[in-house]
């Protein structure tokens, strides 16, 4: 098995993050995530400078803040740091073409947005998609091909996922890869070479995903009500009245924030336990701990490796001097490796104390809507894994996602055993 | 100490000894009440400590913080006596609290 290959890569990094200038350090690389080697220059800034600012030609400047509790105190004061004034991506948004999304708003535009989303979510709701989704999980378990190598991320994680959002939207089942690739598109700056290549065609592309869920909607709006995520807002009096564009922002939010998420979620608890077989042989023996393993895979992963803010005012963060306008990155995935917060954060630990005290999920007023759902997908999954006493061994080179926000995997080759133990 | 009693959503009441100036979330999770997550560790930046507050101790538990006020907004089924446990520090004055759990938290 070839799970630990990347050792030598990594010691490298390491070497060449203790030596470089401090003010060298530039963790927005797309490629330190590529290759999986962001963790030690992380390591030293949060040793010798937390909040750590750098510039580059492709994000321009911008702040880093790399330890748990400053990336709390950020998250906690929306008052200063917006998530309207720049979005929340290290990435400019394109000024051609975006859609409103309520998690690139501050109050009081946040606020009616996100409880219309809040209840497809909702405990009621999630009681009632248990079953559904258990029935989905068992239907691809049991039709994975034994002794056979494939692509757990395509197979499993995508598969899954993109069946969970067709389910909250009731969306036609037979066509919900077109929901997978919605996300994908809207999340794709235009460039030679990228998914979709101009603005135009992107435009053209949400267009046409408008036009689907526009004829749900009037489907929807005639029949009684259901609790899918779009007869709700059809029928809700706040939202009833939505504009065209805002209706496909709040369903595309909802997509893409549980699209990337989960999925490589699901992709990262496989890896993990790979990596640890102790911590995999614990769960085994003591099913009990799902949940707490869930989180921690969450914690692990941390999918979403930042959120970003645009300073609205003069602020000081852990003794920097912010300036009004600064983008601030919130690097999450740096926060869960503090050791000043979290007892041995480089190990994965599938019985830790304190499990849910993460900063996955962010915090504040934009925490995750969704936790709730993507904790019970994940518990799931890994019951039905752990009900038909299924090994799933990593057999080839794991890919990873190009990216410094979506933090994920593109390929990783598995072979599974049912009634392995 | 000051005794809370929880009312779990399960209906099962679990009496507690919290010491003063402690808040009613950490008194739930170091005694493994069920109900309460405490996600944040009490910061007022998560929800997952959501109580309903007895009525006949409303007035004693005082109001809500303005952060608390807006993290209550998005939390499911909120209520008038809604409040978040990690914002409630126990006192003499607060003994015999009362405090029920919403569905939904683990
Ligand atoms: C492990 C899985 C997930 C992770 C790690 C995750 C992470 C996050 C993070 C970090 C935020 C905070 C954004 C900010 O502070 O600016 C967020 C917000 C959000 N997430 Fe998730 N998410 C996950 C799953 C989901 C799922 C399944 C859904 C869909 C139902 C979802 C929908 C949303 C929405 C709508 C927001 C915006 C909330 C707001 O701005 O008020 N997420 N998520
Ligand atoms: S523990 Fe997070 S808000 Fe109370």
């Amino acid at each position: 098995m070839n799970i630990h290959i990347d050792a030598a890569e990594l010691n490298a990094a390491r070497e060449q993050a203790n030596s470089m200038p401090l003010d060298k350090i530039d963790v927005s690389d797309p490629s330190l995530y590529a290759n999986d080697t962001l963790w030690p220059y992380f390591e030293r800034l949060r040793r010798e400078d937390p909040v750590h600012f750098a510039e580059n030609e492709r994000f321009g400047k911008f702040w880093s803040v790399t330890k748990f509790r400053d990336i709390m105190s950020v998250d906690t004061n929306h008052q200063v740091f917006s998530s309207e004034a720049g979005g929340i991506s290290i990435a400019e948004r394109p000024a051609e073409f975006t859609l409103p999304m309520f998690i690139a708003m501050d109050p009081p535009k946040h606020t009616p947005q996100r409880l219309t989303a809040s209840p497809i979510v909702a405990p009621a709701n999630l009681a009632r998609l248990e079953g559904l989704i258990r029935t989905r999980v068992a239907e691809i378990f049991d039709k994975l091909p034994v002794g056979e190598t494939f692509n757990w991320v395509d197979r499993v994680s995508i598969e899954l996922t993109t069946q969970m959002l067709a389910t909250l939207f009731d969306f036609p089942f037979e066509e919900r890869r077109k929901l997978t690739y919605w996300s994908d598109i809207a999340t794709t700056f235009p460039e030679p070479g990228a998914m979709v290549e101009t603005f135009e065609d992107k435009k053209a592309i949400l267009l046409d995903c408008l036009q689907n869920f526009t004829k749900l909607w009037n489907e929807r709006v005639n029949a009684p009500p259901a609790p899918d995520l779009i007869s709700m807002l059809a029928h809700s009096p706040a939202t009833r009245n939505m504009p065209p564009f805002e209706y496909l922002g709040n369903l595309m939010l909802l997509i893409v924030g549980g699209n990337d998420t989960t999925r490589n979620s699901l992709s990262g608890g496989v890896l993990f336990m790979n990596q640890n077989r102790g911590e995999w042989q614990k769960l085994r023996d003591n099913p009990a701990l799902t949940p707490s393993a869930v989180s921690e895979i969450i914690r692990y992963q941390t999918p979403l490796a930042h959120m970003r803010r645009t300073a609205l005012a003069d602020a000081t963060v852990d003794g920097k001097q912010i300036k009004k306008g600064d983008k601030v990155v919130m690097w999450y995935i740096s926060g869960n490796r503090d050791d000043e917060e979290i007892e041995r954060p480089n190990e994965f630990i599938v019985d830790r104390k304190n499990p849910r005290h993460h900063i996955a999920f962010g915090f504040g007023i934009h925490r995750c809507v969704g936790n709730r759902l993507a904790e019970l997908q994940l518990k799931i999954v890994w019951e039905e894994i752990l009900k038909r006493r299924m090994d799933i061994e990593v057999v080839g080179k794991v890919e990873r996602v190009l990216s410094n926000f979506v933090h994920g995997y593109t390929s990783l080759p598995v072979r599974v055993t049912p009634n392995a133990y | 100490m000051s005794k809370v009693t929880y009312i779990q959503y399960d209906g099962v009441e679990r009496v507690v000894d919290v010491p003063n100036g402690v808040s009613v979330m950490r008194g739930a999770v170091d005694n493994g009440v069920s109900g309460i997550d405490g996600d944040c560790g009490g910061e007022c930046a998560c929800a997952t400590c959501h109580v309903y507050v007895d009525d006949a101790w409303l007035a004693k538990t005082g109001a809500r913080t303005e952060m608390e006020q807006s993290m209550l907004e998005f939390a499911d089924a909120t209520k008038e006596n809604s409040r978040l446990g990690c914002q409630i520090k126990m006192t003499e004055d607060l003994s015999g609290l009362v405090v029920r759990l919403p569905a939904g938290q683990h």
